[in-house]
C-alpha cells in the first residue's frame, strides 16, 4: 500500500529515531574507560582504573547501600498495599470506588515535583527529620501505584468463573485465594515489584527533597555531575547502575509476558507489547 | 482459618475494609494529607523582613505570580519547550512506530518494541549526562559536524534542554502512537485503496483521524513531563523553567508557601491539558 518513496521516508525514519535512541547510550559506556578528565571526543585513551576506583569509593558505597535498602522496604510495603488495593477496586463495587481508582494514580498524573515538595513541606511540618525513613516514605507512594496497576491489569484479565469454580468445589475464601487467585496473579505481582525496585533505584526528583544529607545512587552522580574532578566516577557510577538495572527489568519483562496464561487459561497470550507498554507507564511515574 | 474465612464471606464490609484500609489510610493520610498542606500553605505567606512564615490567609502569592511579568514569562517559556518537545517527539517517533506497527515482522516488531523501552531503564540523570557529554564545545555533536565544516555551540542553551527532553521522552510519545497504529485494521486501507484513493490521501482521510487518540496520548507524557522537570534545565542549560523556580523558591529561598503556589501552575495547565485529551478520546488509546 505505501508506496516506494513513503517506505523509504519511513525507513530512514526509523534509523534516525534508533541512532538518535542509542549513540547517547553508546558515548556514555564509551566515556566510563576514558583515561582522561576531560570529556574530549575522540577519546584518545582507555583504561579501567576509574571502575576500581569507583567500586572503592566509600560515598559510592554508601550510596549503594542506601539505595538498595530504600528500594527493597519500598518496593515489600508496596507490593502489600498494591495488591490489596488492586484486589479491592477490582474484586468490590462500593461508593468512591472511582474516586479511589483515580487517587491511585494521581502520583504518575501530577508532576513530580508536586508531589515532591508537597511531601517534603508536610513531613517537615509534622516533624520528620529527612533521611532514608522519609526517601522511603516517598518512593513507597509511587512503587504502590506501579504494583497496583500490574496486579489490577492482571485481575481483569483472570476469569471470574475461575474462583466461582473453586468456591463451587466447596474451597472458602482463603483457599481459593491461595489456590486459585494468587497462582494467577503470582508473576504479575513478582514484575510489578521488580519494577518497583528499579523505579525507586533510580529516582531523584522525589528523592532530592526529601533525602537530608543522606546519599543515594542517583544523588550521588546529581551532586557529583558538576564537578569536574569526579567525572570519572560518575561515568562508572552511570553505566554501572544502568547495566545493573537491566537485570530486574528483564526478568520483569519475562516473567510478565510468559506467566498468567497457564493459570488463566484464557489462551490468550499477552504480547510482549503489553509488557513494555506497561513498563513505560510505570517508568512515567518516576518523572511525572 | 475456616472460620475467619467464613466470617469474611458473610460480612462484605470486613472484606472490603481489610484489602482497602491499610492502602487507603496511606493514601490519605500521607499523600492527600501532603498535597492538602501544599495547597493550604500556597495561601501562607513569607514576611519579607523578619523571613517568618506567616501563617493566615491571603492571597499574596497569587497576586505576585499575577503581577510581576518575569513569572508570566517563566510560564510562557515553559509551556513554548513543552510544546516544542511534544511536536518534535511527534514527528521523530512517527516513522519508527509505523514501520514497527505496520512494515515490520513480528520477530522485527518485537525487537524494535524493546530497543525503544530499554533506554528508560538506563538512568534518568544518566540520560541527561550523555546529552552534557555530546554537547560539550570540544565533544561528540562537533566532532560529528566538523567534517562538514561547521561548529555549533549548544552547550547550557535552550536548545540543548530542548534536545535532552525530547530524549528523554521519545519513547513514550512513540508506544501510543505505535499502540495506535497498530490498531488500524487492515481492511479499512484495503477499503480506501478499492475505492482509488492513493497512499497518501488514505494516510490523511482514513490513518490520521483514527490515531489522533494515540498521538494526544503520547502528548500528555512529553508535556507533563517537560512541565515539572527541574533536573534538565538545572543540568544542561541555564535558563529557569517553572520546575526551577519552584526548586529554587522551596530549597533556596525556603518559600514553602510561594513554592506550594507556584506548584499550582503546572497543575491546573496540566488539568486543563488532560480535559482536552479526554475529549480527543486519548485515555482509550494509552
Amino acid at each position: 500500500m505505501e508506496s516506494k518513496t513513503a517506505r523509504f521516508f519511513i525507513k530512514s525514519g526509523s534509523l534516525i529515531a534508533l541512532l538518535f535512541l542509542y549513540v547517547p547510550l553508546g558515548l556514555v559506556f564509551l566515556y566510563s574507560f576514558n583515561a582522561s578528565i576531560g570529556q574530549k571526543w575522540p577519546i584518545t585513551e582507555f583504561t579501567t582504573k576509574f571502575w576500581s576506583q569507583a567500586w572503592q569509593s566509600p560515598d559510592v558505597r554508601e550510596a549503594l547501600v542506601n539505595s538498595t535498602m530504600i528500594a527493597t522496604a519500598a518496593t515489600l510495603l508496596a507490593l502489600l498495599l498494591g495488591s490489596l488495593a488492586a484486589f479491592a477496586v477490582h474484586r468490590f463495587r462500593f461508593f468512591g470506588r472511582n474516586a479511589v481508582s483515580l487517587l491511585l494514580v494521581m502520583p504518575i498524573a501530577l508532576p513530580g515535583i508536586v508531589t515532591a515538595i508537597a511531601l517534603s513541606a508536610s513531613l517537615d511540618t509534622f516533624g520528620f527529620t529527612f533521611g532514608l525513613f522519609t526517601i522511603m516514605i516517598g518512593h513507597a507512594t509511587f512503587c504502590i501505584v506501579v504494583v497496583y496497576n500490574n496486579v489490577i491489569a492482571r485481575l481483569r484479565r483472570t476469569p471470574g468463573s475461575l474462583v466461582e469454580a473453586s468456591m463451587d468445589l466447596g474451597a472458602n475464601g482463603w483457599q481459593t485465594f491461595r489456590m486459585v487467585t494468587f497462582p494467577a496473579i503470582r508473576s504479575a505481582v513478582v514484575a510489578g515489584g521488580l519494577l518497583a525496585f528499579a523505579l525507586s533505584f533510580d529516582e531523584i526528583i522525589v528523592t532530592n527533597f526529601l533525602s537530608g544529607t543522606e546519599l543515594t545512587i542517583p544523588k550521588f552522580i546529581f551532586n557529583n555531575l558538576r564537578q569536574p574532578r569526579n567525572r570519572p566516577i560518575v561515568n562508572v557510577v552511570a553505566v554501572g547502575v544502568t547495566v545493573a538495572m537491566l537485570i530486574p527489568v528483564y526478568i520483569a519483562q519475562r516473567i510478565a509476558s510468559g506467566g498468567g496464561e497457564v493459570a488463566t487459561g484464557s489462551g490468550r497470550r499477552e504480547g510482549p507489547a503489553d509488557t513494555v507498554a506497561a513498563a513505560a507507564a510505570a517508568q512515567a511515574g518516576q518523572g511525572v | 482459618m475456616t472460620r475467619a474465612s467464613a466470617f469474611f464471606f458473610r460480612h462484605r464490609g470486613a472484606r472490603l475494609g481489610l484489602t482497602l484500609g491499610a492502602p487507603m489510610l496511606w493514601f490519605l493520610v500521607i499523600y492527600i494529607g501532603s498535597l492538602a498542606v501544599m495547597f493550604v500553605s500556597a495561601f501562607w505567606s513569607k514576611d519579607v523582613f523578619s523571613g517568618v512564615i506567616v501563617r493566615s490567609w491571603s492571597f499574596t502569592n497569587f497576586q505576585t505570580l499575577l503581577d510581576a511579568p518575569v513569572y508570566r514569562t517563566i510560564v510562557l517559556r515553559t509551556l513554548r519547550l513543552a510544546g516544542m518537545v511534544t511536536i518534535t517527539d511527534i514527528v521523530l517517533a512517527f516513522p519508527l512506530a509505523y514501520f514497527a506497527a505496520r512494515l515490520a515482522s513480528n520477530r522485527v516488531r518485537n525487537a524494535l518494541l524493546v530497543a525503544v523501552v530499554i533506554p528508560l531503564w538506563a538512568n534518568y540523570l544518566v540520560r541527561v549526562f550523555a546529552w552534557k557529554l555530546i554537547l560539550t564545545p570540544n565533544g561528540f555533536l562537533n566532532w560529528a559536524a566538523s567534517p562538514f565544516g561547521f561548529s555549533l555551540n549548544l552547550a547550557n542553551s535552550e536548545w540543548a534542554i530542548w534536545l535532552t527532553f525530547v530524549y528523554l521522552w521519545l519513547p513514550f510519545t512513540l508506544l501510543p502512537i505505535y499502540g495506535a497504529l497498530e490498531r488500524v485494521p487492515n481492511s479499512y486501507l484495503e477499503a480506501s485503496g478499492d475505492l482509488g484513493a492513493k497512499g497518501w490521501l488514505t494516510f490523511r482521510r482514513v490513518v490520521l483521524p483514527l490515531i489522533v487518540p494515540g498521538i494526544v496520548a503520547g502528548s500528555i507524557f512529553s508535556f507533563s513531563l517537560t512541565l515539572g522537570d527541574y533536573i534538565v534545565p538545572s543540568l544542561v542549560g541555564n535558563t529557569k523553567f517553572i520546575g526551577n523556580v519552584i526548586y529554587d523558591s522551596f530549597g533556596i529561598a525556603d518559600n514553602v508557601p510561594f513554592a506550594a503556589a507556584y506548584a499550582l501552575v503546572p497543575v491546573a495547565i496540566m488539568a486543563a491539558y488532560l480535559l482536552l485529551a479526554k475529549r480527543a478520546g486519548a485515555f482509550e488509546a494509552l
